[in-house]
């Protein structure tokens, strides 16, 4: 038992320790706060061996201070000021940089209600195992707490408290070192605050404090060179704005304030939204606003005004007779500003960019559909700024010295690999170094006067083209968490490790308590061929009654994974495994997810079972849950399912099993189609590796699917429909459920009128099953892959399906759009997607299993939750995504070294000046370019081009063949896929 | 707002300076209020309450007397100045009415209630200011007026607040902390190490429930230190009052329990 104390308060001290306060809320009330503060003499100093505070066994700051700043040659710790931690945290949370440093609860406070990611970053940074960071809770402190006087700003209170526990360090050191007699005292270290601002400076030295900028504190190190770069932009006011600068015309209008845009947005004349740029055509953009249909176009960089990639912006849209279509031209920012110079932007009026958006512009002029016309607008202001590190190549053109040894500070280039952001002017003193490597790269801020967004080096990831940093700036760019698991996490994993069983049966035994014993069913699992992480099995058999029972067993995670633990906080901050090409990122360690929960043959695993009682033509009679103990008697990979199920001379259980199974998916999958659901497709190809050592990409092959397939997926949707209405009913405020909203009927106008104008098909988007049934029409008997390309075209017009507490949205919008469920969840992998162990959870308290943990209670705490699930697992998607590609470009690039590589393609789109096109067989999509005029109808989606005297119009839809080459970007090192057109013309000569 | 104050922060201190297990500062004023047969104002961090009893008394009510005992009767006022919002509140309100409801109830096994039969014990609770731990406050204020008016109790009543942030038991809760963690009232006899009353408003869970109710209990122990010297301050100057010449008496027992010994 803790020891219980009163904290006594002495009466004296009410100025100090009682605030009251009145308060308007945000309803207009006047509220009253009342706070107490107490304050106390125990709040230690985190110095090593300090004299006079009692726990010391924690403190980490060395007691001498760090005695490698020649500036400070007694030694000295650091006490950095709210704003470094708000502007420079790329350069605290370097290796490089650790100096023993304090960090006030002021700061930490300030931090805390400027940027809850900054924030957080800074919790990271104290935590950290390489930092010297102590955390003084100086509020706390008898005398280092600061009340607001009279007429003081909060930020001139929290400068003086800042000095004020400067100056109380400085004190306390001096006090802990009392004068030996006879000796001559020894120096003291100094604590130095670190502060940009110039006037908290002055008032430091006034008082007597020591005291430094960021830049003069970093200059001043030996190892300054690596540092200086992570300054961010901001921190150099102490250079004399130069007179150029100043006079430099602005390039783009000012942003409205703050408290205008809100009233703007508020009252309708602005709109909100997130700002996406144009993947095609760098000059545009567009907001999807909740008061449009269709997103508000943004034309021209002025008009876009210094938005990034998921900023969140305010627009004002134009009137109707302004409005534009979006363009039909394929802009490149690499080609048309490839002549800019990064070190000057003032004489950028008369440019190729200029010249570029005059073109746009005038192509603009020829008067096109007014169907086609959407909202259009100017960015006024912004409400949030998204910005993150982006994963960037340095420019070498950019460089005005590639002397490798030059430590010159150079303005660069760095082009991000995202085609969606604009390139960023960098500082560097490692300029040369960095060229060919893979660097992360942070915005710092965007002038009017600039073309650019101004940013700073962080680190260097590798050689473009290594897989290291392939692999790792992929990992960064969608914000994969993906460093090896701590200590804390694995500490919750069982003590046995490698060698835990389930134990022998007994019901006494907390791993036997009601479960049941299923280790005599003919129980398989069936997945792809090198499945580390086994998380269903199934197993069916007939009944005496001429029924059959079917089962779905899924590996209990839940049994190791327990609410409020630090492994279950990661797994839900990881929301998802991650599958790259050459790597998996798993949610859970490895201990659980290839051996604890993998339900590996032969071998006794811990389950969560669905049993159904299915009649013959495959209806639910009756279905139950449990937990249970299996043990499966093979493991298959679709193909030998297959093989054994076909194979007319087997009959044993296991086989019988097979086909029981695989009858019922049938039946169910038919049962499932007419009810609307979707056949939908997506181009899935699949690396072959050569070895998993090597990763050398032998080739790309389309994935295979086999009847097997489906028959795993067919159980896999019925266990997650069972579970998702059984936990539904028991908890219907805060069940875990998915689903997939239908899409709105504007997302298919484009596709329903090229189809229409190209084929005379027609598709019916009233309902799911109007689309599937229609969807089936659409076939061409000459292209047997035409309807393939239908089906991929008409996925892409939907919205992805997402996590959703039910006490959260409507009951009549918790369909399944794509898989026509009134209600569905994800249940059957928990090993690799955090929702599916939240339902495991709410599923086992259904049955009674276990009271469910108070936070699954919690609407808000569920919501929240799952509003990471579900980005993660956006963000894993694009990942994987990526990932394939990048291997495609290597098996392309070996390939294509041999013979020049010719594929099939399909025409997808028609641009003024290109074609965009898929090639099915590499599932990838490229853009074939034109150098000179074409002629281009929009209305019919076909471009016609000169051949030889007669003339060919290529349309959308149309097969061609195209060449695929992998070309690196002699500036950027970026490898990128080209396409040119071979047949029925070759492109490269127009 | 409250969102953007940690409860409980990565050094152990919370939003107010204490640590998990430290109560707030507690003064005790047990000074007589005009005619009142007993009364206590308690000042619990931030909450003020104040208690005066009168009785026991013949019984008014006549069809409510009973006639092997006394009745309590709990009558609350909060003043509209104590909370945030400033707020009238009339003595019917539900809140207030549960909650005059839930003192009576606490007292009710420990006032030896049967050594006045036909009469009645009318206790008034007017709250003063809140900044949570309102219910202990006023169960803790009413133990001491009780006391001071000379009404025989078997035991101390001493009520603490608890609650649990993440997995974190926290005691005494501010306001700040009750609107943000599941929390729990418990009151505790001291002596007899009895609970008299456990009350819950919030979902807590089953596991974390324990751990709470015992560090409560506890807290119960702390809090009754405090109110036995507040009680024996009292008696002391009393008795100095009574007779400046005669010594010892109640100066030296200060280890005895003086809850029948005060009965003056
Ligand atoms: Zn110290």
């Amino acid at each position: 038992m803790p020891e219980i104390s009163i904290r006594k308060r002495p009466r004296t001290e009410a100025v100090v320790t009682q605030r009251k306060f009145f308060k308007k809320t945000a309803r207009g009330k006047v509220v009253k706060v009342l706070r107490e503060r107490y304050l106390r003499d125990d709040v230690a100093c985190g110095m090593h061996s300090c004299t006079l505070c009692a726990s010391s066994q924690d403190a980490v700051l060395p007691s001498s201070g760090s005695l490698d700043h020649p500036s400070f040659p007694s030694g000295h710790f650091v006490l950095p000021d709210t704003n470094i931690f708000l502007s420079q945290m790329d350069l605290m949370e370097s290796p490089k940089f650790n100096p023993p440093t304090i960090i006030l609860q002021t700061v930490m406070e300030e931090v805390r209600h400027r940027s809850l990611p900054l924030y957080n970053r800074l919790k990271a940074l104290v935590k950290a195992d390489d930092k010297n960071i102590w955390v003084f809770y100086n509020e706390y402190r008898s005398e280092t707490a600061v009340i607001r006087e009279e007429g003081e700003s909060p930020n001139d209170r929290n400068d003086r408290g800042i000095r004020k526990a400067t100056s109380w360090y400085n004190s306390h050191l001096s006090l802990a070192r009392p004068p030996v007699r006879g000796q001559s005292r020894p120096p003291l270290p100094v604590v130095v605050l670190m502060s940009d601002d110039v006037a908290n400076r002055q008032k430091a030295e006034k008082e007597g404090l020591s005291c430094v900028s960021v830049r003069k504190y970093v200059e001043g190190r030996k190892d300054s060179n690596g540092l200086l770069d992570l300054l961010a932009a901001a921190g150099s006011d102490n250079l004399d704005p130069t007179p150029a600068a100043a006079a430099r015309q602005a390039l783009y209008p000012d942003y409205l304030p703050t408290t205008t845009l809100l009233a703007g947005v508020k009252s309708g004349r602005l709109h909100q939204g997130h700002f996406n740029a144009n993947q095609y055509n760098y000059l545009e953009g567009s907001v999807p606003v909740p008061g449009f249909e269709k997103p508000v176009l943004l034309v021209g960089r002025e008009h876009m005004n210094r938005a990034v990639q998921g900023d969140v912006v305010a627009v004002e849209v134009f009137d109707e007779k302004d409005w534009k279509a979006p363009a039909d031209e394929v802009v490149d920012q690499e080609a048309t500003l490839k002549n800019d110079d990064a070190d000057d932007s003032e004489e950028e009026t008369d440019d190729d960019e200029a010249l570029a958006e005059q073109k746009m512009l005038r192509a603009e002029a020829v008067k096109r559909a007014e169907s086609s016309k959407q909202p259009t607008g100017r960015v006024v202001g912004i409400i949030k700024r998204n910005w993150r590190s982006y994963v960037c190549h340095i420019d070498s053109t950019s460089l005005t010295s590639t002397n490798p040894t030059s430590l010159s500070q150079q303005t660069v280039f760095a082009t991000p690999v995202s085609r969606l952001l604009p390139r960023i002017r960098l500082r560097t003193r490692q300029a040369p170094a960095l060229v060919g490597q893979k660097i992360l790269v942070t915005i710092d801020r965007w002038e009017r006067t600039s073309r650019y967004p101004e940013g700073h080096f962080v680190r260097a990831l590798g050689k473009v083209q290594s897989k290291e940093a392939e692999q790792e700036s992929l990992l960064l760019e969608f914000d994969v968490p993906y460093r090896p698991f701590g200590k804390a996490i694995l500490d919750c994993l069982p003590v046995e490790g490698d060698n835990w069983v389930v134990p022998p049966k007994n019901p006494v035994d907390p791993n036997w308590k009601d479960r049941e014993d299923l280790r005599d069913l003919i129980i398989c699992s069936i997945d792809p061929p090198g499945c580390q992480d086994i998380d269903d099995a199934l197993h069916a058999r007939r009944l005496p009654n001429g029924n059959i029972e079917a089962g779905v067993h899924i590996a209990d995670v839940s049994h190791f994974v327990h609410p409020d633990t630090p492994m279950d906080s990661e797994a839900a901050a990881r929301g998802t495994t991650v599958y790259l090409v050459d790597k998996r990122i798993d949610m859970l360690p490895a201990l659980l997810g290839t051996n604890l929960c993998s339900l590996r043959p032969h071998v006794e695993r811990l389950a969560f079972s669905v049993i159904w009682e299915l009649s013959p033509d495959a209806k639910i009679v009756d279905v139950r849950f449990t937990k249970s103990v299996i043990a499966s008697k093979s493991a298959f990979t679709y193909e030998e399912a297959q093989i054994r199920k076909d194979d007319p001379g087997l009959s044993d259980e296991l086989t019988e099993s097979i086909r029981l199974l695989n009858d019922l998916a049938r039946k169910l999958r038919e049962q499932r189609m007419a009810a609307g659901a979707l056949n939908l497709a997506s181009p899935e190809v699949k690396i072959q590796l050569d070895s998993p050592e090597s990763s050398d990409p032998v080739d790309v092959e389309q994935k295979e699917l086999r009847e097997t397939n489906s028959l795993v997926e067919e159980f896999m949707l019925l266990a997650n429909i069972s579970v998702a209405r059984k936990i539904q009913e028991t908890f219907p405020q805060t069940a875990v459920l998915r689903r997939h909203l239908p899409p709105p009927r504007t997302n298919f106008e484009k596709l329903q009128d090229i189809l229409r104008r190209r084929k005379g098909m027609t598709l019916d988007v009233s309902s799911s099953g109007a689309l599937a049934a229609s969807l089936d029409k659409c076939v061409d008997p000459n292209e047997p892959a035409f309807n393939t390309l239908v089906r991929i075209m008409a996925t892409r017009c939907m919205l992805s399906a997402e996590y959703f507490c039910s006490g959260s949205v409507a009951r009549d919008t918790f369909g399944h759009y794509g898989l026509a469920s009134p209600i569905y969840t994800h249940f059957t992998s928990p090993i690799r997607r955090y929702a599916d162990v939240l339902a495991h959870r709410q599923l086992a308290a259904a049955i009674g299993y276990a009271p469910l943990h108070a936070s699954l209670h919690s609407k808000s705490h569920v919501e929240r939750v799952l509003e990471v699930v579900n980005k993660r697992h956006r963000m894993a998607q694009m990942a994987s995504r990526a990932s394939v590609e990048f291997y495609v470009g290597l098996a392309l690039k070996a390939r294509s070294s041999k013979a020049t590589v010719i594929e099939d393609a399909y025409v997808i789109r028609a641009f003024r000046n290109g074609l965009g096109v898929f090639v099915s067989r590499l599932g990838i999509e490229g853009l074939v370019t034109f150098k000179h005029e074409i002629q281009f109808d929009a209305d019919n989606y076909t471009i016609t081009v000169p051949a030889g005297g007669q003339e060919i119009t290529i349309s959308v839809f149309d097969k061609v063949k195209v060449e695929v080459e992998v070309e690196q970007d002699k500036n950027t090192q970026r490898g990128r896929v080209v396409m040119a057109l071979s047949q029925p013309i070759d492109s490269r000569s127009l | 707002m409250s969102s953007r104050i940690e409860i409980l922060n990565d050094g152990g201190y919370r939003s107010d300076g204490r640590k998990q297990y430290e109560l707030r500062d507690i003064t005790i004023d047990l000074t007589q209020q005009g005619t009142a047969d007993g009364s206590a104002q308690l000042t619990h961090g931030l909450t003020q309450v104040l208690v005066t009893v009168f009785g026991p008394r013949e019984a008014k009510m006549r069809s409510q007397t009973l006639h092997d005992r006394a009745v309590l009767n709990v009558e609350m006022s909060v003043a509209p100045f104590s909370t945030g919002e400033r707020r009238k509140r009339s003595r019917a309100d539900r809140r207030i009415l549960e909650m005059a409801a839930m003192i009576a109830s606490t007292f009710e096994p420990v006032v030896q209630t049967n050594l006045y039969p036909r009469s009645q014990i009318d206790i008034y609770v007017h709250v003063l200011q809140q900044d949570g731990s309102l219910l202990p406050a006023c169960i803790n204020a009413t133990t001491l007026a009780l006391v001071t008016a000379g009404v025989p109790l078997l035991d101390f009543v001493c009520a603490v607040t608890g609650g649990v942030h993440s997995t974190s038991p926290l005691l005494d809760l501010t306001t700040l902390e009750e609107n943000d963690v599941p929390h729990m009232t418990v009151a505790v006899m001291p002596r007899t190490r009895k609970v008299t009353l456990v009350t819950m408003e919030t979902r807590l869970h089953v596991e974390r429930f324990r751990e709470l109710f015992e560090l409560a209990c506890e807290a119960g122990q702390t809090i009754h230190r405090e109110m036995k010297y507040a009680v024996k301050d009292r008696t002391v100057a009393l008795v100095n009052a009574m007779d400046a010449g005669s010594k010892g008496g109640a100066a030296d027992d200060h280890d005895r329990d003086v809850v029948m010994d005060d009965r003056i």
